[in-house]
């Protein structure tokens, strides 16, 4: 049949255009097709139906990473599949801090709230695909939100009246999800302090208690510290001098990891017979087994993301942010910043940082006063935790239950970056003038180097308040 | 909205697989009280009364060597039964004279609710509402002043109102709210 009908286009007059015009049309029906099925690729890009946000363009192109299946035993919508992608993410990020939890509304005298803003429905605030709407941290509805639950608060707080109604979640001020570091004891907590702090250093680390992982013996860490005739590369595999000193003379010879600490790994095909490979790569998940906390925080991440979502490593050419050109095909894994054998903290710290980055904030790191005093301590003419790297500010030390680690989801306290203050500013600056300064464009841009344009009113609107409500206590008997 | 509010309901009558959404917002609410009341009595006064270093606090969060304040902790189980879709009911706290304003009355029946339990010492109110679209059985219980450190607490907050009663052992202060979706 179809040869009939070829032979009958051929012999009309108009047959070879029609010929053309159907297989050109089948040709782009089989381009869209496969683009619909393929892997995550740049031919998925035709399906794209609008520019994704900064924080998700990354992934963009694996359709699935967002538009995956949904549990729901009533079957997936459009909008709970997207929900589920949500939480998938940032679900842990905003346990414990979110100041508007979904738990929240379920209290059935919401109904009336959630009926003008739907607060439980991530993509009420955060849709996608569309950057002609989009705001500041992916917001793509008008910024007077708060307003339409909170108009009581011009009348319940005499200090708020007069303001704008979309200047509720502006630097300083409140944060939709995480108000931790603006909430009012907070900030009346650091009421009255100086700009510099007298003790102005950052937590020390503890590696080894801050190690986790399921291959590490948690509290019996104890073997002994080999050296170079320690080595156990197999003699099938050539020897590099240099990367065998750079191991000898690092933390991971001194705690006894060896060549095959690392290096051999157990293929899925021979875990049956015990036998095992040499690789002269190492996975990150053989990182993982002593580093769990630094590699999960990585993948949680700009720069782990793609790695999270079972894509290639991410390349600096794929940022918006200015980069090295020279840098663009490198791909961030763990060696992309502790390179080599030496693993060297203080290069990851910033050195590493860039050899990629190129945009202004960046480049004028070394320069500021910020960058000065990491020399210094770097030179050892500052102490210990008196330099500001770029990993200072971006991977902060955190505290947590086996002590000081270094978080390394380089993203999760810019979202806001008055979340900065908090954990990463108060170390070293009191809390009006880390609030002001994250607050001003042209001190980010240049490195914090000056002060800050504007003063933050928050501490001191906060500390008005308590004021004020001290007068109200009654006398105690 | 519709309100349908009395000190008893005919839903409390109507069998719900063999419990009356009465009887079942009766049971949980004596366990909370139960509970609550040997936090404030056995846990915070008690820390009170022998100076220890260790303080009830609003903002224990931030405040070292501080736990939640009774009506705090009541609330945070309220949040975590809000997030377990299998609990089959919501519970909070309300008040005619809240110190935090989450705690005030959200609707009419709620209004009208608080208004009953302070006219009518020792009375419970039981009713039916609706809201967004879906009916629920509400029972409203009296909540009283049971230790000394919430009536003391409370008539020395700085939050407190101009008109802010001065409370004592068994006052009334607020209601303890139970909605079950019918």
């Amino acid at each position: 049949m179809l040869k009939a009908i070829i032979s009958k286009l051929r012999s009309s007059p108009n047959g070879l255009k029609w010929i053309a015009c159907l297989g050109i049309n089948l040709a782009i029906g089989s381009y869209y097709s496969a683009a619909l099925v393929a892997p995550a690729s740049s031919i998925k890009s035709a399906w794209l139906p609008g520019k994704t946000t900064h924080g998700h363009y990354q992934i963009e192109l694996d359709c699935d990473a967002c538009h995956s299946a949904s549990n729901s035993k009533e079957g997936p919508t459009s909008s709970d599949v997207m929900q589920d992608a949500c939480i998938r993410c940032h679900g842990d990020q905003l346990k414990d801090v979110d100041t508007h939890p979904a738990k929240k509304f379920n209290d059935p005298t919401n109904a009336e709230l959630l009926a003008t803003l739907d607060a439980q429905n991530c993509l009420s605030c955060h849709a996608e695909h569309v950057p002609h709407q989009t705001l500041a941290m992916g917001l793509t509805m008008p910024a007077d939100y708060c307003w339409h639950c909170h108009q009581d608060v011009g009348d319940s707080r005499p200090s708020h009246q007069g303001m704008a109604f979309d200047s509720c979640a502006t630097a300083g001020c409140h944060n939709y999800h995480d108000n931790s570091a603006l909430y009012e004891k907070f900030l009346d907590d650091h009421f009255g302090q100086p700009d510099q702090l007298d003790v102005a250093v950052t937590p020390s680390r503890n590696t080894l208690a801050s190690l986790s992982g399921d291959q590490l013996p948690r509290k019996g860490w104890s073997k002994p510290a080999i050296g170079l005739d320690d080595a156990d590369f197999p003699e099938t595999t050539e020897s590099n001098p240099q990367l065998l000193r750079d191991w000898a003379e690092t933390a991971h010879a001194a705690a006894g990891v060896n060549c095959s600490g690392c290096h051999v790994t157990q293929s899925e095909a021979a875990q049956n017979d015990d036998s095992a490979s040499w690789s002269d790569s190492v996975a990150m998940e053989t990182c993982g087994q002593c580093h769990d906390k630094q590699v999960d925080t990585f993948l949680d991440g700009k720069h782990g993301m793609r790695l999270a979502a079972g894509l290639t490593p991410m390349t600096p050419d794929q940022a918006r942010l200015p980069m090295n050109h020279d840098a663009a095909h490198r791909e961030l894994d763990c060696n992309a910043c502790h390179n080599d054998h030496r693993f060297d903290t203080q290069f990851a710290a910033t050195d590493a940082c860039l050899q990629c980055h190129n945009d202004d904030h960046s480049l004028a790191h070394v320069q500021s006063p910020h960058g000065q005093l990491w020399r210094d301590e770097v030179l050892h003419k500052g102490e210990q935790g008196t330099g500001v790297s770029c990993a200072t500010c971006h991977m902060p030390r955190l505290e947590g239950d086996d002590g000081i680690w270094v978080n390394h989801d380089q993203n999760a306290n810019l979202r806001p970056n008055e979340k900065m203050a908090r954990e990463v500013c108060l170390n070293c600056h009191g809390l009006e003038y880390s609030l002001s300064a994250l607050a001003d464009e042209e001190l980010i841009r240049n490195g914090f180097a000056g002060e800050p344009s504007e003063r933050n009113k928050s501490v001191e609107m906060a500390h008005q308040w308590f004021l004020e409500r001290a007068k109200k206590r009654r006398p105690r008997p | 909205m519709t309100i349908s509010g009395c000190s008893s309901s005919e839903a409390s009558s109507a069998a719900a697989g063999g419990i009356t959404p009465k009887q079942f917002a009766d049971g949980v609410h004596a366990v909370m009280m139960a509970d609550r009341t040997v936090y404030a009595t056995h846990v915070v006064t008690n820390l009170k009364k022998q100076e220890a270093p260790v303080t009830a606090d609003e903002y224990w969060q931030d405040t070292e060597n501080a736990i939640p304040l009774p009506a705090q902790m009541f609330r945070m189980g309220a949040e975590l039964v809000d997030e377990n879709p299998e609990a089959g009911f919501t519970y909070a706290l309300r008040s005619k004279w809240p110190l935090n304003e989450q705690h005030q009355a959200k609707t009419d029946f709620e209004k009208q609710a608080l208004d009953f339990i302070s006219d009518n010492p020792g009375e419970n109110f039981y009713g039916e509402e609706d809201l967004g679209g879906k009916k629920y059985f509400v029972a409203v219980y009296p909540d009283r002043a049971v230790a000394e450190a919430c009536w003391s607490c409370h008539n020395d907050h700085p939050n407190r109102g101009e008109d802010y009663p001065d409370f004592a052992k068994d006052d009334v202060m607020g209601g303890v709210l139970v909605r079950v979706p019918m």
